[in-house]
């Protein structure tokens, strides 16, 4: 009987049905894209368009505007995912999607580049407040090149994010994907640039993967050095959290109640 | 006025997800259970069960709720493992992907994403087949068309059960898994989907079907499996079960019928006695034959009342081998 089964569709056309219809159900619930759209943008206006320091400053208003933006990624990616695959594990659907004749690779696929799109709608305004009202100044390959950065960067942070849905009842994701934010993108140099860090905290900071990412993404931006270990620093953590991640969806079973 | 309209709710017909029919009678069974106990913290939900279902076998799955039955075809779909034992599906460990390219199943109806169209899922369930229905086929049998492009959150019930089955046939299956697929339907949806399901059958498709309603299983079921707290009490064909569980339920009220003893012994027929003051609470399998006994005996009695038993007491039938007496008020 083996020899007579069809064989599953490949990964590729899975993962673009699985994107298709992700997208829509995300798309068709408008605040979930506007909340993406206002909160980069508005943190924007708050903390750095009032201080001329920072916003008549070329490199440090374009220092900051990635640095936002960085945050922007992780926390959608962490939100979005995060939240959004421990609430789909409480949907009947979930189990049911589970028994297609796929394996997990094309929903997690879809699941990344499905964020990866809306973080990159979240970036518009952030951009265009950073354009218009700030001293930032960027070429268009430097803009480009930043961009493709920061969805490099956000790979691990979905994955992370996935890892905790997976792990985690809503309940609980919600707190622990706050602990692990804040923590990472204050270490990272993200709310405060990482000069002002005491030794300690530079060094631990070069060893987390919202340090490694904004380096990079400044580099990129500005051409400024990036600490040699950044890019060794996000693979690593890309591996450990896509072993967190596998991991996690072969223990779950939808199950939610002991 | 046309007469041969079929109207949306007209039962699809067999036709265009026709299965992968068997080539020889005698093929290796196409869901095999053997010895599986699965084990949720210290419940035991299925205690070393073994089920083997030939391809083009409709098997209906009986149990009061929290019974296993559930626990039993999330395995078979691959979904959950078992602690020990194996299952296999098309000869294959259903948590492979391959096992499950002629699998059907039916998600739950509170659980179609909401914000997506009727057409929309078809095309998103359809999408990860070989060979799937093309949509607009599969929603003018289901008699969906006109619903095609309402979200599903805006689906009635019964709506949203017919889409629910309908999902479960669009890769043109080998077998399908129903999980109470009728439950909570009016009567007029339930004979539609119980006719798609015949169709299938018909057509050459395996069938296993879970129910607590001893009425859908007979309607549809050749062959019976009854679970009970894990284990299986009973795997016979549909008739030899009948014969087991067809006891009837004999309500009198009478000074003179005597104790529980009393009336074994009078009347051969009757398998179990509840009395309480002058009113007898019998079951016999053989209902008539008691009730031709009862009235030749001349005995006096009143408010006759026979009905079928209810699925609970064809259940403590099918575990009491042995004529059960037992008494509220008149007791050995």
């Amino acid at each position: 009987m083996t020899a007579t089964q069809p064989r599953p569709l490949s990964t590729a056309h899975l993962t673009r049905l699985h994107l298709k219809y992700q997208f829509l159900e995300t798309v068709r619930v408008p605040m979930a894209v506007l909340g993406n759209l206002l909160f980069p943008a508005l943190a924007m206006f708050f903390f750095v368009v009032p201080q001329p320091a920072v916003a008549d400053d070329p490199v440090a208003s374009t220092m900051a505007v990635a640095s936002l933006g960085l945050f922007a990624i992780c926390s959608a990616s962490l939100f979005a995912h995060g939240l959004g695959v421990a609430e789909d594990r409480q949907l009947p659907f979930d189990p049911f999607l589970r028994t297609m004749p796929a394996g997990p690779a094309p929903r997690m696929m879809a699941r990344v580049l499905n964020g990866g799109a809306f973080s990159l709608f979240g970036l518009v305004p952030l951009i265009v407040i950073g354009w218009v009202f700030t001293a930032a100044t960027v070429s268009a390959a430097q803009l480009l090149a930043g961009v493709a950065v920061l969805l490099v960067v956000s790979v691990p942070f979905v994955l992370l994010g996935m890892g905790i849905g997976y792990s985690l009842p809503v309940k609980a994701a919600v707190p622990v994907v706050q602990l692990v934010l804040f923590p990472l993108a204050f270490a990272g140099g993200l709310f405060m640039p990482p000069q002002f860090f005491p030794d300690w905290l530079a060094t631990i900071s070069q060893a987390t993967p919202t340090r490694a990412g904004r380096d990079i993404l400044v580099g990129a931006l500005t051409g400024e050095d990036v600490y040699a270990a950044a890019w060794p620093v996000l693979l690593g953590w890309t591996v450990a959290f896509a072993a967190l991640t596998v991991w996690a969806y072969r223990r779950d079973e939808g199950r939610r109640f002991r | 006025m046309s007469t041969s309209d079929p109207g949306p709710t007209s039962p699809p017909r067999g036709g265009p997800h026709q299965p992968r029919r068997p080539d020889q009678p005698s093929q290796p069974p196409i869901i095999s259970v053997a010895g599986v106990t699965r084990r949720f913290g210290t419940v035991v939900a299925l205690d070393d069960v073994s089920l083997d279902i030939a391809p083009g076998e409709l098997v209906g799955i009986l149990g009061p709720n929290g019974a296993g039955k559930s626990t039993l075809l999330s395995l078979v779909s691959g979904q959950r493992k078992p602690d020990s034992g194996t299952v296999r599906l098309c000869g294959l460990d259903p948590r492979d992907p391959a096992a499950r390219t002629t699998l059907g199943l039916t998600p739950q109806e509170t659980g179609l994403p909401a914000t997506l169209k009727v057409r929309e899922v078809v095309d998103y369930i359809g999408g990860h087949y070989p060979d799937a229905v093309p949509t607009r086929e599969l929603l003018e049998q289901f008699g969906l068309t006109g619903l095609a492009n309402r979200q599903t959150g805006g689906m009635s019930g019964g709506q949203k059960r017919r889409l629910a089955v309908a999902l479960a046939l669009v890769g043109r299956p080998s077998v399908i898994l129903l999980d109470e697929p009728t439950t909570g339907l009016d009567v007029g949806a339930r004979q539609v989907l119980w006719q798609a399901i015949r169709d299938y059958h018909a057509s050459g498709g395996t069938v296993l079907l879970t129910s607590h309603y001893l009425e859908e299983v007979q309607a549809l079921a050749e062959r019976v499996v009854v679970v009970d707290q894990g284990v299986v009490l009973a795997d016979d064909a549909m008739d030899a079960i009948l014969d087991r569980v067809g006891v009837r339920r004999v309500v009198l009220h009478s000074p003179a019928l005597g104790d529980v003893d009393d009336v074994t012994t009078r009347f051969p027929q009757v398998t179990r006695v509840e009395v309480s003051g002058d009113r007898y609470e019998l079951f016999s399998p053989d209902a008539d034959g008691f009730v031709r006994e009862l009235v030749g005996s001349g005995l006096e009695f009143h408010g006759l009342e026979v009905r079928g038993a209810t699925l609970e007491e064809a259940f403590e039938q099918m575990v009491s081998h042995q004529p059960r007496t037992s008494g509220r008020g008149d007791q050995r």
